[in-house]
């Protein structure tokens, strides 16, 4: 029999965060810090809305780019909290999750040989999506002193002459670091000399804590609606990971050829989940300020735990992931992460799982109530103070 | 900063108030002279538990009571409200807008002593109208909490 695979689906390694999975899911009273995605549910009202879609018989397909009614509301949401312009009638298409638009965008505006330059450590998706868009994947590596900031020497020294689209994963996973309006503009300049296209990944965008900025999205800035892509959705925002639903918006032409992919490989997205995301964006904003001051308290626990316990960690200002750093301890981060869930039974990712960079680090989401990361945390406290006797004894 | 401390305390108020003050950003000490200033304020008014008797088998019979009163010049409602709620075994009173005056929730041992109270006390009282009373057959939800055991994280453990 001939080999049923393509050459280039067997060169993707599978997720690195799966291996840790398997181990975890064997043992009864592990404790796990990797989830990544909201301890919440999606509120009530927002599932009653999705509900009542499905007793009202709502659940046919809608236009390929999505009810017209959620877009609007998409635009209005993007206008109020972070001052777009996105008209919702060619600018912008509904899409399942932001997984799906990272997808559609790369395969949208690639040719075999363009680079697409990928801060890392970021999410996993975005080197095995270029691969599979034939494009060629170019790490950068984010630095631990600049907080896993992209600064502008970094990109200019990335850039080469096949260099077509800039990736930016930020507010982060898995460093949960941002990228504030000034850091912004300070590599802006760089993107619009090269021509360089920005995927903006911005689903984590309503969960930054600065106290007198809130996110800024790159597109916002001069020069630079025209050559972003933003992505954007409700996993994190509204709590509605399981719903599958995001948002592509950009320039027309790039958006009316991502939105042809769409409608052959996917249809539309799942109408009950839009109907419900309606109300998201209608009702939903004391939802998501409620969620963030909860997810802000976590923040402020852990780093201050971190600190009594001397582990090196900068201050990330989004997402709901801190990283510290476990250099000290001469291990890897994979070393680490196994004997800290062998020993103690708490389940935390290793940066290495986000590239290369991420090495020396680890990932813990606080996504959890403060009851459960108090107990691993007083297991991870045990855990480094037994290091640390064995390395100095 | 009060509104922070007590919507957090609103929900946990058994929680340190070391913990409370890393987690709202703020100095342990501000914590602790805010939260006496509303003690003696009066904003906070107390700390109490909530309990689902029925999981200790202990009975235990609440009634709300729907009360309609005829108000008194100069003092409306408050008079007869205060001579209601200073029983002990009155739960709450509410003065309430629409079909009735005041709801008053009352806590028995057992259905005889809650009809006694109302016969013999609440509706002896000489601005009293009429009595509703209704007795509660389940709690499902009480100060915002879900009376049922905490649910499983279902989420897959790393993701």
């Amino acid at each position: 029999m001939r080999n049923p695979l393509s050459k280039t689906i067997t060169t993707i390694q599978p997720s690195g965060i799966r291996k840790f999975f398997d181990i975890v899911s064997e043992m009864e009273d592990a404790i796990s810090l990797g989830v990544g995605e909201p301890d919440f549910d999606t509120p009530w009202h927002i599932r009653d809305e999705g509900i009542y879609s499905l007793e009202k018989g709502k659940t046919f397909y809608t236009s390929n780019a999505g009810l017209k009614e959620l877009k609007i509301e998409i635009s209005k949401f993007l206008k109020r909290k972070y001052d777009l312009d996105y008209d919702y009638n060619d600018e912008m298409f509904v899409t399942v999750g932001g997984s799906e638009a990272i997808d559609m965008a790369l395969r949208a505006m690639l040719d075999p040989g363009d680079e697409v330059i990928i801060p890392q450590p970021s999410y996993v998706s975005y080197v095995p999506c270029t691969v599979l868009a034939n494009g060629t994947p170019v790490p950068l590596e984010l630095k631990a002193e600049n907080e896993f900031r992209l600064t502008a020497d970094e990109l200019r020294a990335a850039i080469t002459p096949k260099s077509k689209i800039l990736i930016m994963p930020f507010p982060n996973n898995p460093t949960g670091a941002i990228m504030e309006r000034k850091d912004l503009e300070a590599i802006v300049d760089v993107i619009i000399e090269n021509d360089l296209f920005v995927l903006s990944d911005e689903i984590y965008s309503e969960l930054t804590y600065l106290e007198n900025e809130g996110h800024v999205s790159i597109a916002s800035l001069p020069g630079m609606k025209e050559r972003t892509i933003l992505i954007n959705g409700f996993s994190k925002s509204h709590a509605m990971t399981g719903w599958r639903l995001g948002y592509a918006c950009g320039p027309k032409a790039i958006i009316s050829q991502m939105l042809k992919i769409h409608q052959f490989a996917i249809m539309c997205a799942p109408t009950t989940s839009q109907y419900a995301a309606v109300e998201a964006l209608k009702n939903g904003d004391d939802d998501v300020a409620m969620m963030r001051e909860q997810y802000n308290q976590r923040r402020r626990y852990l780093l201050h735990r971190f600190k009594e316990m001397g582990l090196e960690c900068f201050e990330p200002f989004g997402a709901f992931y801190v990283f510290p750093c476990i250099k000290e301890f001469g291990m890897t981060s994979d070393e680490f992460a196994t004997e800290l869930l062998k020993s103690r039974k708490v389940a935390v990712v290793p940066g290495t799982a986000f590239g290369d960079s991420g090495e020396g680090f680890v990932r813990i989401s606080y996504a959890y109530s403060i009851d459960n990361l108090r107990v691993a945390l007083d297991r991870i406290e045990g855990f480094i103070t037994e290091l640390r006797e064995k390395n100095n004894g | 900063m009060r509104e922070k401390i007590l919507t957090f305390i609103e929900k946990n108020s058994r929680i340190d108030l070391k913990e409370l003050a890393i987690m709202l950003g703020v100095d342990e000490a501000a914590v602790a002279n805010e939260l006496e200033a509303m003690e003696q304020e009066n904003i906070i008014c107390g700390y109490h538990t909530l309990i689902d008797w029925d999981k200790v088998g202990i009975e235990k019979v609440t009634a709300m009571i729907e009360v309609r009163v005829t108000p008194q010049r100069g003092m409306g409602f408050d008079n007869i409200a205060e001579r209601i709620y200073n029983y002990p075994e009155v739960n709450s009173v509410y003065l309430i807008s629409g079909g009735f005056d005041l709801m008053v929730t009352l806590e028995g041992k057992t259905l005889r002593e809650v009809s006694s109270f109302v016969t013999n006390k609440l509706s002896t009282l000489d601005q009293i109208l009429s009595t509703k009373t209704n007795f509660i057959l389940k709690k499902y939800k009480d100060h915002g909490t879900v009376m049922t055991a905490p649910t499983k994280d279902e989420r897959i453990m790393i993701g």
